[in-house]
């Protein structure tokens, strides 16, 4: 009874035209073809997008959680990437 | 639809609660803050295995789901109610694939999954384990199968581990139309003949209990709540989900002019809430150890569609490796050297 899986591929979707593809889940699938086919009816039965991505979830290289601090630490204290950081006087206009 | 609290934690789940190390002490801690844990984060053993098994039964539940609903199919009154029944049923088995995927991301394989459900091994809602006699069983089965199923979902929406919160986030989109979809088919036929209303109250009479043991065991016999409440899988009790859903579903039977089969049923001033009489919990082990009217049927029927796929299967993995050696010669030829 125990046939291997196929491989496991992460589905992504873009839902209206002007937007990006966001991940939306995985399934497993023989080949690519086979992939998409199955993200169109186990993911879009509601007119959820308008195009597909699928990609072998074996293929994706994922940061570590355990160094999610050491990456992304290095940024909490640089306020001063964002606008409001700067104090501008009330009657200057247009910045 | 349809998962039930079905307090199947295993061994190991009150084994591994106790962990007293500093990672469990921080996960005790995000989870609290209400962080989700995703599944690379570090977690419990305790709380991989009850997700996983939690998480697995629900994905069986929606796939033996598809059985019950699927009989009527053939036999929907009208083309309407044929392709709205057809789009359900496809819904509940894209519903067990959101699951199974997600359960996969806690470390166990699909076909392990699989093999579980057709060996027997693996419990599902005990709920698919009864018939559907009548067409008026397709309309009980939407209002007050998935209406307690979505009772139950709703919740899981906020559980702490997340890829089992987005699957129930589609999930519950998509399952209000099939709870509206049944309702509207009781009152097609309670606005109908005297035969049609006699075959609503009948579907009522079966379906009103066992929809109540959906929630699970009463609180007092269910022994992992209150873990499952403290790593936020769980929100609210069995009893105070079926309490719920008893207090909205009793005044749409009354709309439609159905009786709900409980002598002791009455609305209470002092709580604000309708109360039943006791439940047979006998029925509901009895269902989930293998003894009720469908148990077997249901069994067979899925290990009768597995092996009747195994050749679409074995082809779909041959075609995919013939093309994937036809695009790459080389490496063909290198393997073979």
């Amino acid at each position: 009874m125990s046939e291997a899986d196929w491989p496991l591929f992460e589905v992504f979707i873009r839902s209206r035209s002007g937007l990006e593809h966001k991940h939306v889940g995985s399934l497993h699938a023989a080949d690519a073809r086979m992939a998409i086919e199955h993200a169109r009816d186990v993911y879009t039965r509601r007119q959820e997008g308008v195009s597909l991505w699928v990609v072998r979830s074996a293929d994706i290289i994922a940061s570590d959680p355990e160094e999610a601090d050491a990456l992304f630490e290095p940024a909490r204290d640089k306020v001063y990437r964002h606008p409001t950081f700067y104090e501008i006087p009330d009657e200057v206009k247009n910045l | 639809m349809y998962t039930q609290a079905l307090d199947t934690h295993g061994k190991d789940a009150a084994a591994g609660a106790t962990e007293g190390d500093a990672h469990a002490t921080r996960f005790q801690a995000r989870v609290d803050a209400e962080e989700k844990v995703e599944p690379k984060d570090w977690m419990p053993e305790a709380y991989r295995q009850t997700l996983i098994r939690q998480i697995s039964q629900h994905a069986h539940s929606e796939i033996v789901g598809m059985l019950p609903e699927g009989n009527w199919i053939t036999r929907a009154p009208t083309l309407k109610r044929k392709a709205v029944l057809i789009a359900k049923v496809q819904d509940e088995g894209g519903h067990g694939m959101y699951l199974y995927s997600a359960a996969e991301t806690l470390g166990i394989a699909r076909a392990q999954m699989l093999e579980q459900l057709l060996s027997g091994a693996a419990k599902y809602s005990s709920i698919f384990n009864y018939p559907t006699l009548t067409w008026a069983d397709v309309g009980a089965i939407g209002w007050l199968v998935d209406g307690a199923a979505i009772m139950n979902q709703i919740p899981i929406c906020r559980c702490s581990y997340g890829p089992y919160a987005r699957a129930m986030v589609r999930i519950c989109k998509e399952e209000s139309f099939h709870q509206r979809q049944g309702f509207e088919i009781m009152l097609t036929l309670t606005q109908g003949s005297h035969a049609q209303r006699e075959m609503a109250q009948d579907a009522l009479n079966r379906w009103w209990w066992p929809s109540l043991m959906m929630f699970g065991p009463s609180d007092a016999d269910s022994k992992h709540t209150a873990q499952s409440m403290r790593w936020k899988i769980k929100r609210f009790s069995n009893d105070e989900l079926r309490q719920k859903f008893i207090d909205i579903t009793v005044p749409q039977a009354h709309f439609l002019g159905l009786t709900i089969p409980d002598n002791e049923l009455h609305w209470d001033e002092a709580t604000q809430h309708y109360r039943v009489g006791p439940i047979d919990w006998s029925e509901f082990y009895a269902v989930l150890k293998g003894n009720g009217p469908c148990n077997r049927e249901r069994l067979e029927a899925r290990q009768r569609a597995h092996e009747s796929g195994r050749w679409v299967r074995e082809a779909a993995a041959a075609h995919a490796e013939r093309a994937r050696n036809r695009s790459n010669p080389a490496q063909v030829a290198g393997e073979a050297a």
